[in-house]
């Protein structure tokens, strides 16, 4: 991919133990949340993650920040090994990539003012010395994310859930980061301050030159904000392109179900389209099936899908790549190669 | 986990497409609801708790019974009419009269003025118990929540143990070991009441340690000193206050319990529960010399027992949010 990456995973994969209810609680298996995902995340570029509720799109974001340890594979933040990283790496790391929550409700302390808590970064990464100089900064990270810098003395529960956001952006902000999460971060917004919010991340996005993860199910917002999307399904990445090519020319079965899921504002056009639906329930992360993790629900199933774990590869003519057996070996017998090559999916 | 790519939980896609700029440069406030709107100085929720407090007539009078008690402690000797070992022997076994408000002991003792010296041994006992419980026992809880797996297990089995035994027998074992006395009772006392601070602050902590705003705290790098101690700790800290006050009370009535027994406050000194024990055998004589430092440990340990269910009330945040009107 391109030489600016600021973010990589590769290989990542987060699995949490399932264990037995016995006395010794052995483990007797392992939830897939994250399962060998490859992914790179340019410096300056928003890359939208979709996918459908449980395919592991936060476990993902908090792997990448190390919120989550990740069970295996690796994930590289701006040259460095992030997970092996010391503790005072870590502590480097977590000023330099923040995060922004779903739930502005839940995220912020409600023991704790709003200066407190947007100064919390500030004190731990020792940024503003004295309690003056730390006040500036609040009121100056208030104003950015478009609040009035009076409001700092102020609880959680004295404001509405779109402010409360502008708290919790506020606080990503206070180290001074390159990478901002944003996990599903205007998700339990109202509408109207749904738009408000991704404005606000635009802008400062353009301002201060910030990379985006943004994971979301909606997909009109990633679409809105995103320059890359990427499309996850039972803990992995399935298609990565860019936000155009991914958005209106899909190659991978899902994707193309999960676009066609999005109603069009245009009733003729909407009454007209033929929608994918697809059957069945999202297998349990826990016991994925063989092959292709998509082929118990993909309407264009064939031959080597039960067989083939198949890898991302170049897909459609806008430049996006697919884990797809359509793409590559379209109505060939699987050749006994590409069997071998399966299991180590990356050069 | 429901129909393919669900776009979420009953929410129909909203048009994100170009909004205008904008509206992000809005004022805050605008459109927001009531609270945030107008300018107003944050209320410390100390005050607010003391407002709700004040609000729980039974809580509120306890409270004052509670510092009432504590203001006679610290003036014992100026309040006590006369001083609490002067024998009188032309005065014995007197009844309540003007002279003597709570009538005389055997040797003719003012029993007014060992009830109130006796407050202050009551209250010390009490108080100091309760913080070596509070103080061991929270730490323990905090630890064995927060770290959970290993941690947990042998911490708790730890407060298991301390916990299979009935509280005065083990209080009574720890005295045994340590000596009779006051201070030795103190500490047997703060021993036996650590398990229950550490069940009451782990569970606590259980619930606060997932708390999303925990790990936000977490993604900005702050350590876990910082995390135990500024968000887990202050969150979990109701029940815990709670039980303080609830522990105060089963305190004061466990001096009283030891000292009855003889390993507690060693005579001639005033103790209610010694006064109660050295009362009982002239109780069909004289009803006075037991029944007064009766009613003051039954006063005071109503009166810890009511204020804690007010604090458990005031301090339910289900309450609050209710006060303050919700949270949207």
């Amino acid at each position: 991919m391109s030489d600016d990456v600021l973010v990589s995973a590769r290989g990542l994969q987060v699995h949490f133990p399932v264990r037995g209810s016995g006395l010794l609680r052995r483990t007797t298996g392992a939830v897939r949340a994250v399962d060998g995902v490859d992914l790179d995340i340019r410096r300056g570029e928003t890359l939208g993650l979709v996918g459908e509720s449980g395919c592991g799109k936060s476990t993902l974001g908090n792997a990448l920040l190390r919120l989550v340890e990740p069970t295996g594979g690796s994930v590289t933040f701006d040259g460095t090994d992030v997970t092996g990283l010391s503790a005072r790496g870590l502590r480097d790391l977590r000023r330099r990539a923040g995060m922004v929550f779903q739930d502005p409700f839940a995220s912020l302390d409600p023991r704790r003012t709003v200066a407190q808590t947007v100064a919390e970064p500030l004190e731990v990464h020792g940024l503003r010395s004295g309690k003056r100089e730390r006040a500036a900064r609040v009121g100056e990270l208030l104003e950015l994310v478009g609040l009035d810098p009076a409001v700092a003395g102020r609880y959680p529960h004295e404001f509405s859930g779109g402010q409360r956001q502008r708290v919790g952006i506020a606080r990503a902000l206070a180290g001074e980061p390159d990478f901002l999460v944003c996990d599903e971060a205007i998700a339990s917004l109202d509408v109207s301050v749904q738009a408000q919010v991704l404005n606000l991340l635009r802008r400062l996005q353009r301002r201060l030159g910030l990379t985006y993860l943004f994971i979301s199910h909606d997909l009109s917002a990633v679409r809105y904000l995103s320059d890359r999307i990427a499309v996850m399904y039972l803990g992995r990445v399935v298609e990565v392109g860019p936000a155009a090519a991914v958005g209106g020319d899909p190659q991978m079965p899902y994707t193309q179900a999960l676009l066609s899921a999005v109603p069009l504002a245009k009733p003729a056009e909407e009454r007209a389209r033929e929608r994918i639906v697809l059957t069945g329930d999202v297998p349990s992360p826990a016991a994925v099936p063989s092959g292709c993790r998509f082929r118990t629900r993909c309407p264009y199933v064939f031959e080597p899908c039960d067989r083939v774990d198949p890898a991302l590869q170049p897909a459609g003519a806008a430049g996006q790549v697919a884990a797809c057996h359509l793409h590559g070996v379209v109505g060939t017998p699987v050749a006994q190669e590409q069997d071998a090559a399966a299991p180590s999916r990356r050069p | 986990m429901t129909t393919p790519a669900d776009p979420g939980p009953g929410r129909t896609v909203p048009s994100t497409q170009p909004a205008p700029q904008t509206v992000t440069d809005r004022p805050p406030g605008a459109g927001s609801d009531t609270a945030a709107g107008t300018l107003r100085p944050a209320r410390p929720r100390w005050r607010e708790t003391l407002g709700l407090l004040a609000r729980n007539p039974t809580a509120l009078i306890a409270a004052l019974v509670v510092l009432g008690m504590i203001v006679v402690a610290l003036l014992d000797e100026q309040l006590a009419p006369e001083g609490p070992n002067e024998i009188d022997v032309g005065a014995r076994l007197q009844p309540p009269s003007p002279d003597h408000p709570f009538g005389t002991d055997d040797l003719g003792r003012d029993v007014f003025s060992r009830v109130i010296l006796g407050a202050a041994v009551s209250l010390r006992v009490g108080l100091i118990a309760v913080s070596i419980s509070l103080v061991v026992g929270t730490l323990i809880g905090l630890l064995a929540g927060f770290y959970g797996k290993w941690v947990d297990d042998v911490l708790m089995r730890l407060m298991d143990m301390l916990f299979a035994f009935p509280a005065v027998l083990l209080a009574i074992s720890i005295v045994a070991i340590l000596g009779p006395g006051l201070t030795n009772t103190t500490i047997a006392i703060g021993i036996v009441y650590i398990p229950i601070f550490a069940r009451v602050t782990r569970s606590s902590v259980l619930g606060v340690r997932e708390e999303v705003y925990v790990r936000a705290a977490r993604s900005v790098g702050s350590s876990d000193v910082r995390l135990l101690a500024r968000h887990v700790l202050p969150n979990a800290a109701p029940p815990i206050i709670v039980q303080t006050s609830v522990s105060l009370a089963f305190a004061v009535l466990s001096e009283a319990a030891l000292s009855f027994l003889g390993l507690g406050t060693q005579p001639p000194d005033p103790s209610w529960g010694l006064m109660l024990s050295e009362g009982r055998g002239y109780i069909e004589l004289a009803w006075w010399i037991a029944v007064f430092p009766g009613l003051a440990i039954f006063l005071l340990v109503l009166s810890f027992n009511l204020l804690g269910d007010g604090l458990r009330d005031v301090l339910d945040p289900r309450q609050r949010t209710a006060m303050s009107g919700g949270r949207q």
